[in-house]
């Protein structure tokens, strides 16, 4: 189990704004009114799309029992990390010590079963409680069979989602990365190829691939997303990168930091949502790069790509003008997806900061003005009324909230890791528009707020209103 | 009398198992003004919700004790009361349950004691029903955390006959159904209809096809159940003319409630296939002494027609069944009752009622060991959850979704499995799924002296379809 002092430390983090003031996304969950998930959920959201290594949640069922197989990450081939696997323990081998024991034995099970390149061991309440040393356990496995296996202690109870996410982004650090130098460079490139990372990617239905063309294209070689659509192979090669984007949130913000302070990589905070925010994330890496035929190269093709776009979003843009949106989501999202609705003339009235940093808050003024709602009460009722005070069109959150948006029959967009589309990059655009108006202008809300027939008062004028 | 295969492997891949803490999150949802709350760290909450969320497509009131680093070790009495508290103030809720994790029962947690300390302190909150359940995660599964829930319930609500005055018969009409976490939404409300045919009015408990039906109501928002089985009306089980009880788990609950009301009990397994809804309208016609009504006689030689229809496409067909106990039993019943072929039937933990399941072997264990005994046995038709869907994809065999979770579908949670109709159906829907997949093609056969014309000579496989 990690010490207080340990978790003190997870929370210290310096490149992170919270550090400097009193913070609302990290403070002690409330019982009974409590919502959000646990430091195990943050690690394995992290890293369960590295696709070809062996996930164990060592623990009771519920931890993987309720969540494994539940994630809308997408692989362009290795599909392990889709296979739920968990040491699923009994009462029994909690009381008589047997966790450790059944622990190395899954371990060898999976390896024999599945020869993957890895095994992750998360470790989750029950046996961090009962002070499983899974670090020994894995270290002895890793020397009994060859095989890295790398422990991720992120026991529910240590504290929220986002410090799970540090937890496996430390684990990346401490035990994976540095591990393999990166495949040499194919010889006949007619252009330079910069090797780079990106963190906090995670390839959710796939939308990475709107634009990892589009990066190839510019000679940018990425040697791994951490973690979507990762090998664990590419994850030991991160420490060789030139230059490092942060892509959600500050979320893993440590790794980004530590392997600046390790090999002194520097890195950037960006986004692929929106037109604005595509193009400055290409433009930051060929500043980053400072490679002058890059930088050419780079505004050559945004200029095409806005171009071609712009084209083929006019349509949409007379359809969504001016709709107004109330937004809430976590971290980072919030202002990137600003800017992509404000690419569209969309309206946004409010957003939700209760996950952002100050510097995340800083960026929303900038872009929505001082006048901006930062809501920091996400309750289902306080949302609902908002969108009604500030006459929204659409919700977009988390898929936690769709069922509260159409329960109060508000139009409703999902944002979150759990959504079926993609939405990054140019091309993601066009998804996004698609999506935005299926919903806003779909026939259907005006069948279910309308009374039944028999039920009107006033038959004649609520018929003038349809 | 099957033989129990016990698990014997030390990792568990593809888990069949869902949580006892799903299990009564799940029987508590089915009362009005309803608020689980689970007794462990918040991360809990937020799967077991996400699990109901993908399944119901419904927002899911569930609380957390939001135990932390403190709380774990140094005791977590306050979060159970705080907890309490905090729901009784914000949401004055009708019911709250406290079911403990893996987490607070490996720590020593009382939380009957909690809830003790929290009714001498607050009398303000009297009128709040509060039960405390045991439901670590490290043992059952969401069969026995379902059945130990609504067991605590009946014993916290449901009020001695002596005591309240209650007997059996003093409403002629109603009937309680102890309900199974196998009845989906829409098994009870065709369960409804044909009870109302015999001029009989059931009182589920617990009653998801009221709080979990997907209906739209008139609030925009409620932060507890709305519908489900009301409290007021636990007082009146003992007034009853009869229990009937769907599902073997729920045994202990039914003795219970008998022992509490002494209104006579009936315990059928499951409604699936012809037997089973035999002998619930055999029950029907005793209890309200009424002739069987003629819809429900159409019903059932309508059943008997299917049945003939696809007992070809049935009979001796492979089946692979992953579910817990009740259901498993269900659906074994009624793929035997056709003349299909069990060959294989996992489950996901040791329960008593599975010994007397009529099948040769039953393993405790994972899709994983359903994939590998399925496999082995060239099965041809796989029934389980939504996880067992890339299990069907890699052998190769159509999948009929049934259990928890289903998310990849919609509408899943309303389907009708039971009484004369949800079986044709479900017959239909089974025979619609082997009709193209599962029977056997005889290879091509090309005599080397045919005449067939000069294109034809080549190898390539011929489909039939």
């Amino acid at each position: 189990m990690k010490s207080t002092k340990d978790i003190a430390a997870l929370l210290d983090e310096p490149a992170c704004e919270h550090n400097k003031k009193e913070k609302s996304g990290c403070a002690k969950p409330k019982p009974g009114g409590a919502a959000g998930g646990c430091a195990f959920d943050g690690a394995q959201i992290a890293l369960l799309p590295i696709a070809d290594v062996a996930h164990i949640v060592h623990g009771p069922i519920a931890c993987a029992g309720s969540s494994w197989d539940n994630r809308g990450t997408r692989s362009s081939g290795a599909s392990l990390y889709r296979i739920g696997m968990t040491t699923d323990l009994t009462e029994q081998d909690i009381i008589m010590g047997r966790a450790e024991k059944r622990l190395f034995h899954a371990i060898k099970q999976a390896i024999d079963t599945y020869s993957p390149p890895a095994v992750f061991i998360y470790n989750t309440c029950v046996p961090a409680l009962i002070g499983d040393d899974i670090s020994a356990v894995c270290r002895s496995a890793q020397e009994r069979w060859g095989v890295p296996v790398v422990p991720i202690d992120s026991a529910g109870f240590y504290g929220t989602k986002n410090l799970g996410n540090r937890i496996a982004g430390d684990a990346m650090v401490d035990y994976v990365i540095g591990t393999r130098e990166p495949d040499p460079l194919p010889l006949d490139t007619s252009i330079k190829i910069h090797d780079v990372n990106l963190i906090g990617e995670y390839n959710i239905a796939g939308e990475f691939w709107h634009v990892l063309p589009l990066l190839d294209e510019l000679g940018l070689r990425v040697l791994c997303t951490l973690s979507g659509d990762a090998r664990f192979r590419e994850v030991q090669t991160m420490h060789r990168a030139e230059v490092n984007m942060m892509v959600c949130s500050k979320a893993m913000v440590n790794v980004a930091r530590k392997l600046q302070k390790q090999y002194g990589t520097p890195w950037f905070e960006g986004s692929f949502y929106g037109i604005t925010d595509t193009s400055q994330a290409l433009r930051d890496f060929a500043k980053a790069l400072n490679d002058a035929d890059l930088t050419t190269r780079t505004e050559q093709l945004i200029a095409r790509e806005e171009e071609r776009i712009k084209v083929q979003l006019e349509p949409w843009k007379a359809r969504l003008k001016n709709k107004r949106v109330l937004l809430f989501t976590g971290g980072v999202k919030s202002w990137s997806v600003i800017s992509a609705l404000q690419d569209l003339g969309m309206v946004v009235v409010a957003t939700g900061t209760n996950k952002s940093t100050e510097e995340d808050k800083a960026r929303i003024r900038e872009l929505m003005g001082e006048e901006t709602l930062m809501i920091n009460d996400g309750s289902p009722k306080e949302l609902i009324r908002i969108v009604r005070d500030y006459q929204a069109d659409i919700l977009i959150a988390g898929g936690r909230n769709m069922y509260t948006a159409l329960k109060a029959k508000i139009p409703f967009l999902d944002i979150n890791q759990e959504r079926e589309f993609g939405y990054e990059g140019y091309q993601g655009m066009l998804e996004l528009v698609r999506q935005l108006a299926l919903t806003i202008e779909s026939p259907v809300w005006q069948a279910v707020r309308v009374p039944a027939p028999w039920k009107r008062s006033c038959p004649q004028e609520e018929s003038a209103h349809g | 009398m099957a033989d129990i295969l016990k698990r014997n492997k030390a990792l568990s891949v593809n888990p069949l198992k869902a949580s006892q803490p799903i299990g009564g999150s799940l029987a508590t949802l089915g009362f009005n003004r309803a608020m689980p709350m689970l007794h462990g760290s918040q991360g809990c909450t937020a799967f077991a919700k996400v699990f109901f969320v993908r399944h119901f497509r419904e927002p899911i009131p569930l609380q957390s004790t939001a135990m932390d680093q403190g709380s774990s070790v140094m005791g977590a009495d306050e979060n159970v009361r705080e907890g309490i508290r905090n729901i009784a103030a914000k949401s004055h809720p009708a019911l709250i349950t406290i079911l403990t994790t893996g987490l607070a029962e490996t720590q020593g947690a009382d939380v009957h004691r909690n809830v003790r300390e929290f009714r001498e302190a607050h009398p303000e909150f009297a009128d709040i029903a509060v039960v405390a359940v045991n439901t670590p995660d490290f043992t059952g599964s969401v069969e026995t955390g379902y059945a130990a829930t609504l067991t605590a319930i009946i014993d916290a609500l449901v009020p001695d006959a002596q005591l309240a005055g209650t007997f059996p018969g003093k409403r002629p009409r109603q009937v309680n159904v102890l309900a199974s976490y196998l009845l989906t939404p829409g098994d009870l409300e065709a369960l409804r209809d044909i009870f109302e045919q015999f001029q009989l009015r059931p009182l589920f408990v617990p009653d998801l096809s009221d709080s979990l039906d997907g209906c739209l109501t008139e609030d925009d928002f409620s932060p507890v159940t709305i519908g489900g089985t009301a409290l007021s009306e636990m007082a009146t089980l003992g007034d009853a003319k009869a229990t009937i009880v769907i599902g073997e788990s729920l045994n202990k609950a039914a003795e219970l409630l008998a022992i509490k009301t002494g209104v006579p009990s009936y315990t059928i397994g499951h409604l699936y296939g012809l037997k089973a809804n035999d002998t619930l309208i055999e029950i029907l016609a005793k209890i309200s002494d009424r002739d069987v009504p003629e819809r429900l006689e159409r019903q059932r030689a309508q059943l008997q027609d299917a049945m003939l229809d696809t007992h070809f496409m049935l009979g001796q067909l492979r089946v692979a069944i992953a579910a817990d106990a009740d259901l498993l039993r269900a659906f074994i019943d009624l793929l035997q009752e056709m003349g299909a072929e069990i060959v294989a039937a996992v489950t996901s933990c040791n329960t008593h009622s599975l010994a007397d399941i009529p099948v040769a072997t039953i393993k405790i264990g994972d899709l994983e060991d359903m994939e590998n005994i399925a496999r082995a046995n060239r099965v041809q038709l796989v029934i389980g959850n939504s996880h067992a869907v890339d299990t069907a994809g890699r052998l190769g065999t159509p999948i009929l979704r049934a259990g928890f979770p289903l998310y990849d579908i919609i509408g899943g949670y309303q389907k009708t499995w039971i009484g004369y109709r949800g079986t044709r159906q479900t017959l239909f829907d089974l025979a619609n799924l082997v009709i193209n997949h599962a029977h056997e093609d005889i290879p091509v056969y090309r005599s080397i002296y045919a005449q067939k014309p000069a294109n034809e000579q080549t190898d390539y496989p011929l489909s039939c379809h």
